[in-house]
């Protein structure tokens, strides 16, 4: 997908009058929270096992040759294959290579962010293959012609009368006056016409939450149970992956497990955990008939020893946008690609460039909460200001705010002089402000007035009084 | 003879200099009935923040040094500001990373800077402050307070003592006002959505104050508040710990007596 993070104030301010979506989040504002915090509160060790994980992906990142490299030892000797893509295109042509071997008419998919990230659905559609969505959120994105606006609830931008409204679009063999405005209604609809799109399905593709180096399996954790039936009815299983899924072993795995579903959605566990180990053996009554694992790059190796490495450790679980004020106010539309959030404002720059999306490290109150929740405990903030550096660097911010800065440093840098300053500015506005003790309208700062009131300044500056009372000796 | 008191250097924070003084001059109280005698260098105007977290490294570089080179000699630096507290506690550390000599500097003022709630409570373990304040006030944790600095529990205790006042949760008190130092001025249209769920927040507690410990943060509260016609006091919670609200009306409210 083209992005349009370079428009994040554009996309902002239509999501600020977007009256469906700011319904939609005000309900997931507090939701996700509280079940993470009642989750945790279950869990005295959590504190340890986020240490743990963070652990677990620190030693992998130290020795990524070596579980790579097992990785597609373990996968072949199971009979599978690993093919190894360093660019978007690369992965869309090995998976539709495979699609036409297989001589595939459909393809159903489980949740994947990786396809999302090299826009596969478009590509296989383009060359005569039809993908279906059947994680129930993906689903709905899919028929709405949308992208994911989070990464584990990609459909959480709406709210249930418009996705009611698609399924009346949609589904026009069915009964149109039936009752469609409870979410039970609506995910029992789904399932019945997903059920035969799976049966149809040639070949299945999902995601990976986990590759375990040890076995050369892959791991998919679901809520709706339909990343089972996409790998297990098809003629093959191609699995997306990038380097931060790598683990060394299952006992790893379920280390990370106990956080995952905690920080994602404050469930002690995901209702699924499926294993996918080779394609279906002899002995086995089901399993897809080839297991396929493509492996995507796109720039992540580049990040191995900068100060963005620790990135890697991401587990996609999203707490960190379901806790950001930012995203909680704009939604992950406005971020304007595939990962939104403050995962998405460290990460997006990384992959499109910070050209693109220079906004995005930049849209941040550096609270500090993402980085608070985050399992591996992934200094979000400290990576945005990295991003802030290079673009300062580089010159990419807006002219007028970097001369601003300047200006401003110049004053701060001589306190002679800031006093001085400060002292005259101060006089000025809290003469002006004083009475009515606030501004309503100031010339330099309009966006902050359009809203809100300035207050005035009490009229000194407390440098000045301060050095006013040691003179008359009040202070000594 | 009385014993020496420990000399404490007021970090006054720029926001404090500009724009509301008592916070200063409360701090000061604070302090000296405390025990410290307080000195305010002159050489100080801010901590480097605009600077820092908008990428300019060297501008934050340049100001850091200046902060250290002012704050050399006292036993506590005493900042009533999280964000600056932090800044200075922990962000010089990561500005000086790669260099050892300042970076040694940098940790020396780090061990003696603290915010100035929490070194009332945390370090001289002070347990009531003598002041009354008739209200019912709200309290919202500045992020970088709570989340860099473990400031929590300090303002509460020291509010609790104070005669009069009664302290009624804030539900989102964790969550960020939208100030965010440059935040506000790059987005604002996001920025004033979020202190507009804010100030719908407060409104709801039915205080009839609300207290923070950041000047920047009170700002933009007291700004919203105002502009919705809204009757709330908005105040720093040093100038209620030091029963020091009779001087100045609060934060963004009308002042008769102005000269």
């Amino acid at each position: 997908m083209q992005p349009t993070s370079h428009a994040f104030k554009e996309n902002a301010r239509e999501a600020l009058g977007n009256a469906n979506l700011q319904k939609a989040l005000t309900l997931m504002r507090t939701g996700f929270p509280e079940r993470r915090t009642a989750a945790i509160a279950r869990l005295p060790e959590f504190e340890a096992l986020r240490e743990e994980a963070k652990a677990i992906k620190n030693h992998v990142l130290e020795h990524l040759d070596f579980y790579l490299e097992t990785f597609e030892q373990q996968v072949t000797a199971r009979g599978g294959q690993v093919h190894w893509c360093r660019t978007p295109q690369e992965a869309r042509e090995t998976v539709l290579a495979i699609c036409r071997r297989l001589d595939a008419k459909t393809v159903t998919k489980g949740k994947t962010m990786i396809a999302e990230e090299i826009a596969l659905n478009d590509y296989l559609e383009e060359n005569g293959v039809t993908p279906v969505e059947t994680d129930l959120g993906e689903y709905i994105i899919q028929i709405r012609k949308e992208y994911p606006s989070h990464v584990i609830a990609p459909a959480i931008h709406l709210v249930k009368e418009q996705v009611a409204a698609s399924f009346r679009a949609t589904h026009t063999d069915l009964d149109p006056d039936r009752v469609l405005d409870e979410a039970p209604t609506l995910v029992a609809e789904a399932r019945a016409v997903l059920r035969q799109k799976f049966l149809a399905a040639d070949v299945g593709i999902t995601g990976a939450n986990f590759c375990i180096a040890e076995t050369g399996s892959t791991i998919i954790v679901t809520n709706e149970g339909n990343g089972d039936l996409t790998q297990t009815l098809t003629k093959a299983h191609i699995v997306l992956a990038s380097l931060e899924k790598l683990v060394p072993t299952l006992e790893d795995v379920s280390t990370i497990l106990r956080v995952l579903a905690r920080s994602a959605t404050g469930q002690e566990f995901s209702t699924y955990t499926t294993v996918s180990t080779g394609p279906r053996r002899p002995e086995d009554t089901d399993g897809p008939g080839e297991f396929h694992v493509v492996f995507l790059d796109n720039g992540r190796s580049a990040m191995l020893g900068t100060e963005f490495q620790d990135m890697l450790r991401c587990i996609r679980c999203g707490a960190c946008m379901n806790h950001c004020p930012v995203y909680a106010t704009v939604g992950g539309h406005a971020y304007g690609w595939v990962y939104p959030g403050p995962m998405g404002a460290v990460l997006t720059p990384t992959l499109v460039g910070i050209g693109e999306a220079g906004h995005l490290p930049n849209a941040s109150t550096f609270c500090g909460r993402c980085e608070s929740v985050c399992p591996m405990k992934i200094p979000l903030p400290k990576m945005m200001r990295h991003w802030r550096e290079r673009e300062f660097e580089k010159q990419l911010s807006p002219a007028a705010y970097r001369y601003g800065l300047k200006l401003w440093a110049f004053f701060a840098s001589r306190p002679p002089l800031y006093r001085a300053a400060t002292a005259l500015m101060t006089r000025l506005l809290g003469w002006v402000g004083g009475p009515r003790g606030r501004f309503r309208s100031l010339p330099l700062a309009q966006g902050w007035t359009q809203g809100r009131d300035m207050p005035a300044p009490e009229g000194r500056s407390f440098m000045s009084l301060w050095a006013e009372r040691r003179k008359n000796g009040e202070a000594a | 003879m009385p014993p020496v008191p420990i000399r404490v250097g007021l970090f006054v924070t720029c926001l404090v200099d500009l724009f509301r003084p008592s916070v200063g001059f409360a701090a000061v109280k604070l302090l000296e009935d405390a025990g410290c005698s307080v000195e305010v260098p002159a050489t100080q105007t801010c901590c480097g923040q605009p600077a820092y977290n908008s990428g300019d490294k060297a501008d934050a570089k340049t100001i850091a040094r200046q902060v250290i080179d002012a704050f050399e000699g006292f036993d506590y630096v005493v900042v009533p500001s999280g964000s600056c507290g932090g800044m200075i506690k922990h962000h010089y550390l990561e500005l000086f990373a790669d260099e050892p000599a300042s970076y040694q500097r940098a940790q020396h003022l780090a061990k003696r800077t603290y915010e100035l709630v929490s070194f009332l409570a945390d370090v001289l373990k002070l347990e009531r402050v003598d002041a009354r304040y008739d209200g019912v006030a709200t309290y919202h944790d500045s992020c970088s307070g709570l989340r860099e600095l473990g400031v929590k529990q300090q303002p509460r205790k020291l509010l609790a003592s104070v005669a009069g006042l009664s302290l009624t949760e804030l539900p989102s008190a964790e969550i960020c006002c939208g100030f965010g130092g440059t935040f506000c001025i790059k987005y604002p249209a996001i920025s004033d959505r979020m202190v507009a769920d804010k100030a719908a927040d407060i409104v709801a507690t039915g205080a009839d104050t609300l207290l923070a410990g950041d000047m920047g943060c009170l700002l933009n509260m007291a700004g919203k508040l105002t502009r919705l016609g809204k009757d709330v006091r908005v105040r720093h919670v040093a100038e209620v710990l030091a029963g020091m609200t009779g001087e100045m009306p609060p934060i963004g409210a009308r002042r008769p007596e102005h000269p």
